[in-house]
């Protein structure tokens, strides 16, 4: 039996699509779809739930170049098109032959996010949160951000006509801040970490002054997670509707990762790819892997961690998701496993040096992770691999401080040639 | 002692809506016990079966996470405020 989540939200199901009720991961309770993220009998995680249609791989291919091509996989009205949105997605899935052969890789893909709208993978879930922030009739979107969602959450809430607040810790990467400030919100930063901000903002969302706004990684939490399915959905498409055998995924607060899986299960169910076994391996910075440490002592659950890392878009201490990575990794056959700052550069510079690909330092802990998995001979180097870049290398440009011009010479050719670059 | 807790939405129902109560108790595990005399049926919202705080659960005592200092056996000095959140939240 469905109960209503409040008695000021109605029954909103045919504005999102095939979704049709929200259910606890924890309990199962289910709810009418409402603005709710947490199950009043558990506080268990809400998911959404769907009653799939028909859907043909042909209906997905003659659907618009962006992520609405997969609309009737998400909990979207059925003319989202039509509705200002910033059209994330369809990114590259780049054939990474020159980093596969230094790595000893027979097949490997990068799916390189950078190439969405605001420069990360957040355009994903932030296109969903919109669309339920339209339906609920909140005209305020918020969120606490490590900067990335930020600059998501602006860009879509000057798309769409909404009011923006939006809240980071204090002291981030200076590109992430003028990227959340220049469409016009407002930007607070908080002193502390991640986690506390994520506390004030739950803490907001209970008070008169917050109970009107829409934040998309809280409230509106169930809708905007889907997002991050359709990583899947293009993976799997790109590759010729085919499920990779393995696949590296960063890990904040785990959502993407338990997203992924959700998306090639459902391509599975739905017949769209062949039923196959595949591999999801978690990726983190040592200064902030309260997963990875759960992974190697073998726990179902995770100790929250004080972050300390340059790949602040991962330093979540307290992941939400934690405990469901490793169910995930568990049984697809992966791992979770972390590497250090110096790692992380090193592997920024491989990917840019090998692909031309400049990722942020979350494309650093993957590229790091997927180097030393298949060093540590956990990862096999005949299986068809894809790793993710979530976001730009332009705006954590402080990872790298150190690259700069190779030499400064007069404009002369004897210049040049005396300088010893030849 | 007497401190200030923070009651979250889903759980307001208990509270006949009060956001904030007052309750008396050393430690978190007494706070939560008093809630528990006055607010029949909380705890278990809180606690699981084997006792323990629910892993969706985040408590604070200040501004500490009950997770890094003693969880249940946490210390409540008089005035400080106890704030529960549902823990799913933030990030993606």
């Amino acid at each position: 039996m469905a109960l209503t989540a409040t008695e000021s939200v109605t029954s909103a199901t045919g504005s999102f699509g095939s979704a049709s009720a929200l259910s606890c991961r924890e309990c199962g309770a289910r709810y009418d779809l409402g603005p709710i993220f947490a199950c009043i009998e558990c506080f268990g995680p809400l998911e959404v739930a769907y009653d799939f249609g028909t859907v043909t791989r042909e209906s997905i291919e003659q659907g618009p170049k962006n992520i609405w091509r997969y609309k009737a996989l998400l909990p979207v009205p059925v003319d989202v098109e039509k509705l200002p949105n910033m059209n994330p997605g369809l990114t590259p899935l780049v054939k990474a032959d020159r980093l596969a052969a230094e790595l000893g890789l027979r097949s490997l893909y990068v799916k390189d996010d950078s190439a969405n709208p605001t420069h990360s993978f957040k355009d994903r879930v932030v296109a969903m949160a919109v669309e339920a922030a339209r339906v609920f009739g909140f005209t305020t979107l918020s969120c606490s951000s490590t900067g990335n969602l930020a600059g998501a959450v602006g860009a879509a809430a000057a798309r769409a006509g909404f009011r923006s607040c939006v809240f980071i810790p204090a002291g981030l990467e200076e590109a992430k801040v003028v990227m959340a400030a220049v469409y016009g919100g407002q930007l607070v930063a908080i002193e502390g970490t991640y986690d506390d901000v994520n506390r004030f903002c739950s803490e907001l969302i209970g008070d008169p002054a917050g109970e009107d706004w829409g934040f998309v990684n809280v409230n509106l939490r169930p809708y905007y997670a889907e997002g991050s399915k359709t990583l899947a959905y293009e993976i799997a498409e790109q590759l010729g509707w085919r499920v990779p055998d393995q696949i590296v995924i960063p890990i904040a607060s785990g959502s993407q990762l338990t997203k992924i899986d959700k998306g090639f299960q459902e391509l599975i169910a739905l017949g769209l790819v062949e039923d196959k076994p595949y591999r999801i391996f978690g990726a983190q910075a040592t200064g902030c892997a309260p997963v990875a440490r759960a992974w190697e002592k073998g726990y179902t659950v995770v100790q929250p961690v004080k972050p300390d890392t340059i790949a602040k878009s991962l330093a979540i201490g307290n992941p939400a998701d934690g405990p469901y990575v490793l169910d995930v990794c568990r049984r697809t056959g992966g791992a979770v496993e972390h590497v250090s700052d110096e790692e992380i550069v090193d592997s920024i510079r491989l990917l840019a040096r090998t692909e031309g690909i400049f990722a942020e330092t979350a494309g650093g802990v993957t590229t790091g992770v997927l180097r030393k998995l298949l060093a540590k001979g956990v990862l096999d180097p005949e299986a068809e691999t894809v790793v993710l870049n979530t976001g730009d290398g332009l705006k954590t440009l402080n990872a790298v401080s150190g690259t700069g011009v190779t030499a400064t010479i007069k404009p002369s050719l004897s210049a040049f040639k005396d300088a010893g670059l030849l | 002692m007497s401190v200030s807790v923070r009651i979250p939405t889903i759980l307001r129902t208990y509270t006949k809506g009060q956001a904030e109560v007052s309750a008396e108790g050393a430690t978190l595990k007494e706070v939560l016990a008093d809630l528990e005399t006055n607010y029949s049926g909380i705890q278990a919202r809180i606690l699981g079966d084997d006792g323990a705080i629910r892993r969706f659960v985040n408590i604070y005592v200040g501004d500490e996470d009950v997770r890094f200092a003693s969880g249940l056996d946490t210390p409540t000095p008089d005035g400080v405020q106890v704030s529960i959140i549902p823990a799913v939240a933030g990030g993606c």
